[in-house]
């Protein structure tokens, strides 16, 4: 295999190093290099959102990421969302109100939800509907997922 | 859909970027914020034999201001400048565009020179660059060159920039005295490219007299459609009967030609509307 | 800690591990494993000439590439056609890889083995595959002609048509009763093509154990059984050597139900041959061109009806694509024709159905299967008569209802399953009363007004449905109780995002008299359950729901015997709480489960402490007696076997805004009356109805597989095919009645389609109310809304 790369990655607080071809999408690097699979693929155009993860800290699609270009970053990924006391209040909250069917996109909504909240603590409707208009969701018709965040501010809220 | 294979190179200076881009000419393509073109190589749409990524070149990411307007770097993200309080001040245009630029998600790593030299007659920042007058600067080892945004959009996916060479900056000037600014598109769905969209930018004169409008037009013409109406102004209706005009539509499975011209109209009436009022 | 969890919105088992990132999807499983891909046909239409495959044999990580003629005895042979009809007079399915012809764009011709996904592509890339081109045969109507065919031998393209006819009451065929109508309405209806598109595409894991001789399989599959027999078959294997697991998948909505996909038989095929684990994880391109479509349909309606409104004859033709093969039968089109009567009694009814052969991706049933379609026919004539007669159209609707003290209510059709159409329970007219409340219909008129008066247009719609649910042939269920009281409950059909770990569980719970948390429920893995049928047509909840109930009281009533034993009490003075049997009213002197299961299984071994607790009791034991009267252990199988379908029923209404300058469409308001019986968990039947709404809104103003004359899809991907976003969906509000089945023992009915089926139809109503253009045509964006304003101008 020709032009393999080097790399280390900080992901969820933990520096990884690992060989790749300059082609190797970031999300194929965390699922199938580093094992993190969830991380989901549904599109690998960038329009399904369901790769989110944060890329020092901001939602970002790793289908439209080289993970040479990632290099020397830090990635969140959703195992990395929960705490050492059990999953985050975006996690509890998605439960909680029933945010989630499949649970197929549900990983790249939570990435976004959690940077949404730590941006803006208290949104409106308005102001999640935006944060969450790059994600697709074929099962749950969004209702319950708009709910999950505002549940999870309250969470979020009670908690600090 | 993974992207075919490619040698990757990866400068950490604008000197090394440039070097490489002269060394392998038509065959390389540049990697900013990736969010066109790694799609296309997933699809196997592109295939470059050279990627050179200049995400770790220093001071590219800078947004300044200049006199008369902003510098925007190769590398400043949309989510950056939307935020920087530089083009704020200066170009109030460039917010209204981005946030009709795609989604949050992709705004964080796309860059709005990137969007530039991408060149999609659908995109929303060629439209304010051509309506502004901005240029763009392409540097290549040992000289660069401002290129007009009138000369910069050569057609449908086809910028003025040259193999070796590297769009490092745009300057979008800075709002006149007593001018106005508006976007309005219509999308099929929030965040897609738009059907038709028109950015407007009305300038008055101090009594309030309408001196010169302007607009310009997406995703009806291989490349963004300026359309100077100050002799309508301020019938905004004859406005958009003067751009409709003047644009050139094409069907899709979207939007037939006929609706674009229709959907154009309107929005520069509401455009120009908002603009002037605005000023 | 209560155990009467029937009925409670308990939050999902599920999600635990879903929100963690630790659900186990297809290609999250087998790291080690290499990477399929194939050569997809890009022509609609062409005959194979060559194939030369010698520039790709040097690319480094090459491991196998298979045409057809590779292929061995019956995997070579065309899959199968699942539901044979005796309408379907021409059924063709393809060949795993294409032989000869390829019919569709996206149809494989190279199965591509190597070492990963990037490589295998590369190698596809360098396959050269020489075509001479045939007419491509695109577009319903054109196909229908018959002047190119899709397959040489199919005349006309014509792979099915039928005939339904019911008569009126008073024995008058639809073309007297037409004859004699006061007034006769005919008109043309168009629906365009979309397709379930789940965000997890289809997939396919496999396993050989050389020294076992066993083949593991894993699928993204609606039906794991089915998967299992059909590869047994098709590649020879001793049945017990298959196993066939649905690990956690991605959505389903119909498209998971088809079996075996190509690729479920060449994949595991390929592992045996390569002596290699072999997994293929479709993606996004590949799913749009070559799994499945639904909804295309050209529909001509003549209806009679009088003064009232009430419908004395209606009359239906329908032209149905079915795309280039049959494997799924004509189901999609027969569920139209039977479920298009809704909840209305009507005159005659005479409907005719050809299904189509194209060059275009196969139709198989997507959520809904047919009933879009079949209510949008319907209700767009209930709303055409309304206007007719200017007549409100909820009065038009009522006027046709079948009342509450009609059930059981016999259509006169034969149903999908083969059985007669005869609808259980339910309550329209209370249905249609608790909608026009939620909406405020009697209120909109002067809402409508008001908002005209500020140069705004909206405008108001209605969609009613019947829902045939829970269709059979069966479902079975196995629970068994371990002695650590832990409670092991299976059922062979699959889960795809439905929450059947939580509503089973549920019900085992409340059948058992068990703590929830003790309850495991396992779906979709043949090594705990064999026999199944599979997830679609709304039936898991009703079939395994229903299985898993009477298996549950088959271990009570195990339990309670062993226990009355060893309590030496009557089993008719027993009950169990949180997991205890005991005489009823005296709940401290009970005897655990974990100790009734070690009783059931007399060993002579004490291996833990429940066991030598058990001691205790074993000292009651008759000596004349052997030990074991019934079979070991404290488990339970048993099966539900409906003698035909529960009938759901809904009804929908919308108020719609429409820019009378851009021609957007925006949907103000969405309000949603649902009945399916008792429900089990009512936050996840709500979020089963709104996905489907959700979807339905998709179907109606955003997607459509827009194919052009050359057989090509112009909107193979995510940026054109347009699933709605959070921001293209309006909030749903909803309202349940629950008219309780009579068929089953737990009286619930099926709700995972429902939310989609009349979307469309009210969409279309409420854009028509505020444009006052006849919407004829669905799915409709701005740009269509503006062409018929231009032509009705």
């Amino acid at each position: 295999m020709p032009d393999l790369h080097e790399i280390s990655l900080i992901v969820n607080g933990v520096v990884r190093e690992v060989t790749v071809p300059a082609r190797r999408l970031l999300s194929d690097c965390l699922r199938h290099d580093l094992g993190l699979t969830g991380t989901h693929v549904g599109c690998e155009h960038g329009v399904c959102g369901a790769c989110t993860i944060l890329l020092d800290g901001e939602p970002a699609r790793s289908c439209l990421t080289l993970a040479v270009t990632a290099a020397g970053h830090e990635i969140t990924t959703v195992e990395g969302l929960a705490g050492d006391d059990g999953p985050s209040a975006v996690q509890r909250a998605f439960r909680e109100c029933h945010g989630l069917q499949c649970g197929f996109c549900t990983p790249g909504f939570l990435c976004t939800a959690t940077a949404l909240l730590r941006e803006n603590p208290a949104p409106t409707d308005e102001e999640v509907v935006e944060g969450l208009s790059g994600n697709l969701c074929r099962c749950t018709g969004y209702q319950n997922i708009v709910k999950s965040v505002h549940r999870a501010a309250e969470l979020l809220a009670e908690e600090s | 859909m993974k992207p075919p294979p490619f040698d990757y190179h990866a400068p950490t200076s604008i000197e090394q970027a440039l070097a490489v881009l002269a060394e392998v000419g038509a065959h390389g393509k540049v990697l900013a914020g990736g969010q066109s073109l790694i799609p296309l190589l997933n699809m196997r749409l592109a295939a470059p034999d050279h990627l050179v990524d200049i995400n770790r070149v220093a001071g590219l990411d800078a947004v300044e201001a200049e006199p008369g307007g902003v510098r925007v770097g190769a590398l400043a993200r949309h989510a950056a400048v939307e935020r920087s309080a530089a083009v704020r001040s200066a170009q109030p245009l460039i917010g209204q565009a981005l946030r009709l630029v795609a989604h949050p998600v992709i705004r964080n790593r796309g860059t709005v020179v990137g969007s530039l030299v991408h060149a999609d007659p659908s995109a929303e920042l060629p439209a304010v660059l051509a309506l502004l007058g901005g240029s763009v600067r392409l540097a290549r080892v040992d000289t660069e060159r401002d290129v007009a945004a009138e000369d910069f959009f050569v057609g449908p996916l086809e910028s003025a920039t040259e193999p070796g060479e590297l769009a490092v900056s745009a300057f979008f000037p800075a709002l006149g005295r007593r001018t106005g600014t508006a976007f309005v598109e219509v999308a099929r769905r929030h965040g897609d490219f738009a059907m038709a969209g028109v950015a407007a930018l009305v300038g008055l004169d101090d009594e309030g007299a309408v001196m010169s409008a302007r607009v310009a037009c997406i995703s009806v013409g291989p490349a963004p459609v300026v359309v100077d109406v100050s002799a309508q102004a301020p019938d905004w209706k004859a406005a958009a009967r003067a751009v409709q005009d003047r644009i050139e539509p094409e069907g899709d499975i979207h939007a037939t030609a006929d609706y674009r011209r229709h959907l154009t109209g309107v929005l520069a009436e509401r455009a120009l509307t908002q603009a002037a009022a605005d000023a | 800690m209560t155990t009467k969890l029937f009925g409670e919105p308990i939050p999902r088992r599920e999600d635990e591990r879903l929100v963690l990132g630790q659900g186990r999807y297809l290609d999250d499983l087998g790291r080690q494993a290499v990477a399929a891909a194939f050569v997809r046909s890009p022509h609609a239409h062409a005959r194979i000439r060559d194939i030369d495959v010698s520039r790709a044999l040097d690319v480094e990580g090459l491991i196998a590439i298979y045409t057809w003629e590779d292929l061995p005895g019956l995997v070579a042979e065309p899959l199968p056609l699942l539901i044979p009809h005796p309408a379907l007079t021409h059924g063709r399915t393809a060949y795993p890889l294409a032989k000869e012809i390829v019919r569709h764009v996206g149809e494989p011709i190279v199965m591509v083995v190597a070492t990963d996904r990037y490589v295998a592509e590369d190698v596809c890339g360098l396959i050269d595959v020489d075509y001479e081109f045939l007419k491509p045969v695109v577009g319903l109507e054109e196909a229908a002609q018959g002047v190119h065919l899709v397959h040489e031998d199919v005349p006309g393209n014509l792979g099915a048509h039928l005939v339904q006819e019911v008569p009126a009451r008073d024995g008058r065929s639809v073309a007297e009763a037409l004859e004699s109508a006061p007034h006769v309405l005919e008109f043309r209806l168009d629906i365009e093509r979309s397709a379930s598109m789940p965000l997890e595409g289809r997939g396919v894991y496999a396993r050989w154990d050389a020294d076992d001789r066993s083949l593991r399989v894993y699928s993204s599959t609606q039906t794991s059984t089915s998967v299992r027999m059909a590869l047994a078959a098709k590649l020879g294997l001793p049945l017990p050597q298959v196993e066939v697991i649905a690990p956690d998948v991605g959505g389903g909505f119909g498209v998971k139900i088809v079996h075996p996909w190509p690729e479920e038989i060449l994949v595991p095929w390929a592992a045996i041959t390569l002596g290699r684990e072999v997994k293929w994880a479709e993606d996004r391109r590949e799913h749009f061109i070559s799994s499945a479509h639904e909804r295309g349909q050209v529909q001509h309606i003549k209806v009679g009806f009088d003064e009232q409104g009430r419908v004395l004859a209606l009359d239906v033709d329908i032209l149905h694509d079915h795309g280039a093969y049959t494997p799924y039968g004509i189901i999609v089109p027969i569920i139209t024709a039977t479920q298009l009567l809704g909840p209305y009694k009507i005159g005659a009814y005479r409907v005719v159905f050809s299904s189509i052969y194209t060059n275009t991706v196969q139709v198989t049933p997507y959520r809904g299967a047919g009933r879009p379609q079949g209510v949008f026919a319907m209700e767009r004539t209930m709303d055409r008569i309304a206007a007719h007669l200017g007549l409100d159209r909820t009065d038009v609707r009522a006027a046709n209802f079948i009342g509450p003290d009609e059930f059981p209510y016999d259509q006169g059709l034969i149903f999908q399953d083969g059985r007669p159409l005869i609808y259980d329970s339910g309550d329209y007219p209370e249905s249609l009363r608790m909608l026009k409340e939620l909406i405020g219909w009697d209120d909109f008129p002067a809402m409508k007004q008001a908002a005209a008066e500020e140069g705004r247009r909206i405008g108001i719609g209605v969609g009613c449905y019947v829902e045939g649910t829970g269709v059979g042939p069966y479902e079975g269920g196995h629970v068994q109780i371990t002695s650590d009281g832990r409670v092991h409950v299976s059922t062979g059909l699959t889960s795809q995002g439905q929450g059947h770990e939580t509503v089973f569980a549920q019900i085992a719970a409340t059948e058992l008299g068990v703590p929830f948390e003790k309850v495991s429920v396992v779906t979709g893995d043949t090594r705990r359950f064999g026999y199944a049928v599979g997830t679609f047509a709304s039936r898991a909840a009703v079939m395994s729901g229903n299985a898993i109930a009477l298996a549950c009281r088959r271990v009570r009533e195990k339990a309670l015997k062993i226990a009355a034993d060893a309590l030496e009490a009557d089993p008719r003075d027993l009950e169990i709480t949180d997991g205890v049997v005991h005489v009823v009213g005296a709940p401290a002197a009970g005897i655990p489960l974990a100790t009734v299961a070690v009783l059931s299984n007399p060993l002579r071994y004490a291996f833990d402490e429940e066991a030598q607790r058990a001691t205790q009791f074993a000292g009651t034991a008759d000596p004349d007696k052997a030990p074991l009267e019934d079979e070991p252990g404290l488990e339970g199988k048993d099966y539900y076997s409906p003698i035909r379908s529960t009938f759901a029923s809904g009804m929908h209404a919308a108020i719609v805004e429409t820019d009378p300058d851009t021609a957007e469409i925006r949907i103000l308001r969405y309000a949603v009356v649902h009945d399916c019986g008792r429900l089990i968990n009512p936050m996840i039947v709500e979020g089963q109805i709104h996905g489907g709404v959700a979807q339905g809104v998709g179907g109606a103003l955003y997607e459509k597989m827009a194919y052009d004359e050359h057989g090509q899809l112009l909107n193979a991907s995510f940026m054109d095919f347009l699933m709605p976003y959070v921001t293209e969906v309006p909030h749903i509000e909803t309202a349940h009645l629950e008219t309780p089945s009579p068929l089953n023992p737990l009286g619930i009915k099926g709700a995972g389609e429902a939310g989609v089926i009349p979307v469309s139809s009210v969409i279309a109503g409420a854009i028509e109310d505020a444009e006052g253009i006849p919407i004829m045509r669905m799915p409709i964006s701005p740009s269509d809304l503006y062409d018929l304003r231009r032509a009705t101008d």
